[in-house]
């Protein structure tokens, strides 16, 4: 093991010969307790990195699952310090915890004490949808200091310059948005996804992760045949809803399990 | 790397990368057009024959004499078509959507009237038209609704959050990001990304500049004063643009106190907040000690917005512009004010502005000269107006109010 970054395991995940499983829960959903549960479950049942989710109060590129849960944790009193039990929680559990923030809330808490905190607390690095790399110097100073990862985003609206910009900026792995739009469950993975991710090959050697749209194994089979990851948020989400966390907690470990059987039989040549 | 689009620390490009190549487009499509003169010729012909610029400038001397005696003149923008200053920007936004190939027009709206405005635009020029209004607001603006409706804009309710116009942004924003390849977001006022903030107030400037040249040829001086209600900024940015390099003409931005600062129900981002990230630019915010965004209050849905275009910021560190805020009674009260005295019945946005004017007039004393900005009317406040002075019985609301509910000036 090197580092406090994802390179490591998603190096091994190459070595399988399959794609990585990342999994995205919020922190505080359904509750304390249970969101901290839920992320070791993923753990547990086959996901090899957790996206901890920071709920926020504006999350304008999360559609209605994640803004619900989102929505709940912050009404149960979620604060920006329980991130760090999440990922010293994930990080115990033997995977790498990144943290899906946005924006406003780092620089609330200050670029540096976060990025201290945060590799204090077994952060691997984070995963930021409302920042380019333009707006990031701060952070990617802050990042190179104290080694964790920095997971930037790039889109099919993403232009051959745009890609070489992002993909630069970024460590870790690329966040391929497989479709124009927010987060949320869909029936059919675009077929943009795959293009995407073999312009960002013209201009990357980083790992390239794919996310937005995948909830079961076989989607997830699928991306895991073009891509290095595949990342899972609001079909996990869901298995909350409208349930006691236990029941949640068994949907939670069975569709994982089915997730990562997907990216076992997806294979990559 | 550069950083586009900063006034000082503030402003920028906050936003998902799937939006970066929209944001590059329209910035480049926009100074484009800027310098072509097919573009400013047809922007020309609508202010003049659809807008109806340029809009009016009106001494109100019977309302001035409750403000020192202070002379107190009015930019006419409620003159306008579809009754507010939206309409400069819109036309504009409208304008580059065509030429950007677009067949598809959305925004957010407050208070109603720049999704109005958009509507308006959009019936014109044949472009799809969907407006982003939160669920109180579409309440409190009914009459609104029904306008953007009859003009042919889908009107969709917004009913997460707050329910006002930050939420309503949050999903015109969702809905940019997943149709940008035919869709154009039309933001209504001096915030958001790069380009947003500074292309906005290019297309209100006209406000300012020809409020100067009336102002002069009818009293041969520069006002001491220019004073506009600031929500996101717009109209306030338009009118002051001009004006920032007269020195000696002090800037003044009035903002919702709200019920008062101390209630913490108020939209007055200068009155202590700090500076955060919101929607795409960094500005002023409301927001608690987790940076998490608040929620604002004010009786006049346009100006209830936690965060504040960033170039008000810019102004406002620097010392260039102040910014005082005026509390929901104030602003009723200077909005039966003018209605009473002038025959004007000016929208509740504008109200505040008014309502600082009566403070500034006073402080400033009988040699002063003011220049408000009365950026919209108030028709579409009627509800409001009426339930706040007790204009109808609410027992029997077809009928008028008994005679002693009614209110005297």
């Amino acid at each position: 093991m090197t580092g406090l970054g994802v390179s490591t395991v998603l190096a091994e995940c190459r070595a399988q010969g399959r794609a990585a499983l990342i999994g995205y829960l919020p922190v505080g959903f359904p509750d304390p307790a249970t969101s901290l549960r839920a992320m070791v479950s993923l753990v547990e049942n086959g996901c090899d990195i957790v996206e901890v989710g920071l709920p926020y109060s504006d999350p304008l590129i999360d559609g209605p699952a994640n803004q619900r849960a989102a929505a709940a944790a912050l009404a149960a009193g979620t604060k920006v310090t329980d991130v760090f039990a999440a990922t010293r929680a994930v990080r115990s559990a033997g995977a790498p915890p990144l943290v899906m923030t946005y924006w406003n809330l780092v620089l609330k808490y200050g670029v540096d004490r976060f990025a201290d905190d945060l590799a204090a607390a077994g952060g691997a690095g984070l995963v930021t949808p409302d920042l380019i790399p333009e707006e990031a110097l701060d952070w990617i100073a802050a990042s190179e200091r104290t080694g964790l990862d920095r997971v930037f985003l790039i889109a099919p609206s993403s232009t051959p310059e745009r890609l070489d910009i992002v993909t630069r900026a970024t460590r870790g792995f690329v966040y391929c948005a497989s479709t124009m739009g927010v987060t949320g469950v869909r029936t059919q993975v675009s077929t943009t996804a795959q293009e995407l991710t073999e312009r960002a090959r013209e201009v990357t050697d980083l790992p390239l992760c794919v996310g937005l749209g995948v909830s079961t194994g076989e989607q997830a089979a699928q991306v895991g045949s073009f891509a290095d990851g595949v990342i899972v948020g609001s079909a996990l989400v869901s298995t909350f809803f409208d349930t006691d966390p236990e029941t949640g907690l068994e949907r939670l470990g069975a569709l994982t399990r089915e997730l990562a059987a997907g990216v076992a039989a997806g294979g990559r040549a | 790397m550069s950083i586009p689009g900063r006034f000082g620390r503030f402003g920028g490009r906050f936003v998902p990368e799937a939006l970066v190549p929209a944001l590059e487009q329209l910035d480049e499509v926009r100074q484009k057009a800027a310098l072509d003169p097919d573009f400013r010729a047809e922007l020309e012909r609508l202010h003049r024959t659809y807008t109806g610029r340029p809009s009016i400038i009106t001494e109100v001397p019977r309302f001035a004499a409750h403000a020192g005696g202070a002379r107190i003149i009015l930019k006419r923008e409620d003159l306008n078509h579809t009754g507010s200053h939206k309409i400069n920007n819109v036309l504009a936004q409208a304008l580059l959507t065509k030429r950007m190939g677009k067949r598809r027009i959305i925004a957010e709206t407050g208070a109603g009237q720049h999704g109005v405005a958009t509507a308006t635009a959009a019936a014109l020029m044949g472009l799809d038209c969907t407006v982003y209004m939160g669920k109180v607001d579409t309440q409190r603006q009914a009459l609104n609704v029904a306008r953007m409706k009859m003009l042919g804009a889908e009107v969709v309710a917004v009913d997460n959050g707050s329910q006002t116009l930050k939420d309503a942004i949050n999903e015109a924003l969702r809905d940019w990001v997943t149709h940008v390849d035919d869709t154009h977001y039309c933001i209504g006022t001096v915030t958001g990304p790069h380009p947003f903030p500074e292309m906005v107030r290019d297309f209100h400037k006209i406000i300012g500049i020809e409020a100067r040249e009336q102002v002069l040829d009818l009293t041969g001086r520069l006002p001491d004063a220019v004073l506009a209600c600031v929500g996101g900024g717009s109209n306030a940015m338009g009118i002051f643009y001009r004006f920032i390099e007269d020195e000696q003409v002090r800037l003044i931005g009035v903002e919702a106190g709200g019920e008062g600062i101390a209630s913490g129900r108020h939209a007055a981002r200068f009155a202590g907040a700090g500076a955060g990230v919101l929607h795409g630019a960094l500005s002023y915010l409301m927001q608690d000690e987790d940076g998490q965004t608040l929620e604002s209050h004010s009786v006049s849905a346009g100006l209830d917005y936690p965060s504040v275009g960033p170039e008000h910021a810019y102004l406002r560190d620097l010392g260039r512009a102040e910014y005082r805020h005026a509390t929901d009674e104030a602003a009723m009260n200077a909005f039966r004010l003018l209605c009473r005295t002038e025959g004007i019945i000016p929208a509740l946005e504008s109200a505040h502005a008014l309502a600082g004017a009566l403070d500034v007039g006073r402080e400033l004393g009988p040699d002063a000269l003011l220049l408000v900005n009365l950026s919209g009317r108030g028709d579409k406040d009627m509800h409001t107006a009426a339930a706040w002075f007790g204009l109808i019985d609410p027992d029997h609301p077809e009928l008028p109010a008994p005679p002693a509910a009614q209110v005297p000036v």
